[in-house]
């Protein structure tokens, strides 16, 4: 029988059924498509932020001035970067570099080639970058490349800086899978002429470096007696416009140091420093141990560097603030408006539902006062009316998810230039707010409704 | 001991007294008709004895159980299963057919049973009409739906509110003659009515002024 009444109270209000159906498909539309985009945003805008560069920096311990990850980034706006050149003042006699080249940014750290070979602290190992994909975060680590910088000299005897670096590299893991990464990836912003070299006799000029020497593509240069092709001329906006930049094992034969490396930058998924991040920087160890294991499988930039220290030799980590904090602002702001909005649009969509539905009870209150005169309890009374509200807001659930998926799409291609692919996760989160909006917005009604008198509505209560 | 005692009754809104220390006493299987103008309080009464509404002051008896305090679901439960009530307005859901009508006071009381409910329609004389929506029937069979409601769960008590007020004389005709078959069954009838033809079938006649009970008098001449 309630079915049948559930039924025909439908098809016989259809109308009204029909606007309440619209009005939640219209603010389940919105929410799912915010809630797919929000989803979706945190590793898309991520993504979208690493073409600003790597914001993880690895450096030997030994050759890093010990001071805390955060205090070094406050120290100028290029403060993450003077840190690397400190990483290269600490090994030895530095080659003349021009002012530019000490407030640049992007650049690898590294020294001049003449440090103490015996010392393994003032080295990473490159043996060991594999490591580096295989800690707690390390689906997170979207690229990574190696820097070893030395002083070099020209035919002529002039002082240059050589920087190998993977290029497009194809890393085997100890796990035995591959991967693919290096620095073309990392400094996608990095303007190219020509080719980046793909082979150890290979190398590319910074801009103003081949105007200097005369050199294009096309061009050879002898470096420390050996010959190498320029393959390409590329322009960085920075210090590295000076520099020249080969295979990392190139150069690691001309100065006859096999798997030594100065620096690693690692461009990383992260989530946004709170207090409880900045406490870790400062010193894991005033972690509780509870703590100490919610950062730990949280991918804030700090833990991720506590982990790459864990599995790189005499490593120091640290993240490129300025990067990870623009970042970090950029996601919370973002997904900050996406929640107000979803909240606003669920509010609205409860105030639009509440008005329909308490029309509905005045429309039908000769009806609930009957049906209360012949013997229904308030809670008889009030499920066909609810159950007719869901059914009419899963019919608009179900048409509103369609369109939210298609919303969201819409702003993947729009804004991101990408699919944004539906999240499963927010089947359910809709299937409850939806609940939350028919209920809110209907318990001012199913209140006037409990509230309606038989002989009131039949009798006019009094004659 | 009456099935049905009214002692000192009254019913005041706001600053309005509807009904003012009403006492009747209501035999079993006994037909009363409330009379009175408008305004008089027969239909606060009625409320009052449909478990509708509560007395601000007196005791309603129900089978010698004070129910003037019993409030909510009791009271809801007292008058689903002890009263059947007939409006003059009808009173049907419009959406459901004649049959459903029937059947949504089952569903209310206890279970449905569409057969009964059927059979509840066939001694209206409506078997025919039972997949027809209310707006498909005459007023008159309207009101031997509204009647067919009120017995599907063989109340004691039929409380009727000007039963024939919107039928003409035929009509007025058949829905006595089932409010007869009714009380020939030994229900109680009490029907609230302006007119003296309708009052003459009762065997007692109530009439109330001001919210007050000015006469109480046995029908010798009633129509049977």
């Amino acid at each position: 029988m309630l079915f049948r009444m559930v039924k025909k109270s439908i098809l016989n209000q259809k109308e009204r059924m029909l606007i309440i159906a619209l009005t939640v498909a219209l603010g389940v539309s919105l929410i799912t498509a915010l809630l797919d985009v929000m989803l979706d945003i945190g590793d898309r805008m991520n993504r979208e932020l690493k073409v600003y560069g790597a914001n993880i920096l690895v450096t030997p311990r030994g050759a890093t001035l010990l001071k805390s990850w955060y205090r070094i980034g406050d120290e100028g706006e290029d403060g993450g970067n003077e840190e690397i050149f400190a990483a290269s003042d600490a090994k030895g006699p530095q080659e003349p570099a021009s002012t530019d080249e000490r407030s640049a940014s992007g650049g690898p750290a590294g020294g001049d080639g003449s440090k103490d070979r015996a010392d393994p602290g003032m080295y990473l190992k490159e043996s060991e970058l594999g490591r580096i994909k295989t800690i707690f975060w390390a689906f997170n680590i979207v690229d990574f490349a190696p820097y070893l910088k030395s002083r070099v000299a020209s035919e002529d005897g002039t002082p240059l800086t050589f920087v190998g670096t993977w290029f497009r590299h194809r890393l085997v893991l100890p796990t035995m899978e591959e991967v693919d990464t290096g620095m073309v990836s990392l400094k996608s912003w990095w303007q190219l002429e020509g080719a980046w070299p793909e082979a150890g006799d290979q190398v590319a000029l910074g801009r103003a470096l081949a105007g200097r020497l005369g050199l294009a593509p096309g061009s050879a240069l002898t470096l420390d007696g050996r010959r190498f092709a320029v393959s390409g001329v590329f322009e960085a906006g920075g210090p590295e416009d000076g520099w020249i930049y080969g295979e990392l094992d190139a150069l690691q034969e001309l100065k006859g140091l096999e798997d030594a490396l100065d620096s690693v930058e690692i461009s990383a998924l992260t989530t946004p420093d709170n207090e409880l991040s900045r406490r870790a920087a400062e010193d894991p160890s005033s972690l509780s141990v509870k703590e100490m294991e919610t950062w730990y499988c949280t991918a804030y930039a700090s833990s991720i560097c506590y982990q790459l220290e864990e599995v790189l030799s005499g490593a120091m980590a640290r993240p490129v603030r300025q990067v990870a904090a623009a970042e970090g602002a950029i996601l919370e702001k973002t997904k900050l408006l996406m929640v107000l909005v979803t909240v606003l649009t669920a509010a609205s969509s409860a105030l639009g539902i509440s008005n329909l539905v308490t029309a509905g009870v005045i429309e039908r209150s000769a009806e609930i006062a009957l049906m209360k005169a012949i013997g229904a309890h308030g809670r008889q009374v009030a499920i066909p009316v609810i159950a007719s509200i869901l059914v009419s807001a899963l019919a608009g659930t179900a048409v509103g998810y369609g369109l939210g998926v298609w919303f969201a799409s819409v702003i993947g291609k729009t804004v991101f230039n990408a699919v944004i692919e539906p999240q499963l996760a927010v089947i359910p989160a809709v299937l409850a707010l939806v609940a939350l909006i028919c209920l809110t917005g209907s318990i001012g009604a199913i209140r006037m409704l409990l509230s309606l008198q038989p002989a009131q509505v039949l009798h006019g209560g009094r004659q | 001991m009456a099935l049905l005692e009214l002692d000192g009754v009254s019913r005041v809104y706001e600053d309005l007294k509807a009904l003012d220390g009403v006492s009747i006493a209501v035999e079993k299987g006994e037909w009363i008709a409330i009379m009175g103008p408008s305004g008089s309080g027969k239909s606060t009464l009625m409320n009052i004895v449909g478990c509708m509404d509560q007395p601000t002051g007196g005791r309603v008896l129900l089978d010698g159980r004070d129910i003037s305090k019993v409030r909510g679901r009791e009271l809801t439960e007292i008058r689903r299963s002890r009263i059947g009530l007939i409006f003059q307005q009808f009173h049907l859901i419009g959406y459901l057919n004649a049959l459903e009508n029937v059947m949504v006071a089952q569903y209310y009381h206890s279970m449905t049973d569409e057969k009964e409910a059927m059979a509840a329609l066939e001694r209206v004389g409506l078997a025919k009409r039972a997949r027809h929506l209310p707006s498909q029937l005459s007023g008159g069979e309207q009101q031997r739906l509204c009647i067919a409601r009120a017995l599907i769960n063989y109340p004691e008590i039929i409380l009727a509110d000007e039963p024939t007020g919107n039928l003409d004389g035929s009509n007025e005709e058949i829905v006595m003659e089932l409010l007869h078959e009714m009380h020939r069954d030994g229900r109680t009838v009490i029907v609230v009515t302006h007119s003296p033809k309708v009052a003459d079938h009762a065997q007692r006649v109530i009439v109330l002024e001001h919210g007050r009970l000015v006469d109480d008098r046995r029908n010798t001449e009633r129509r049977e």
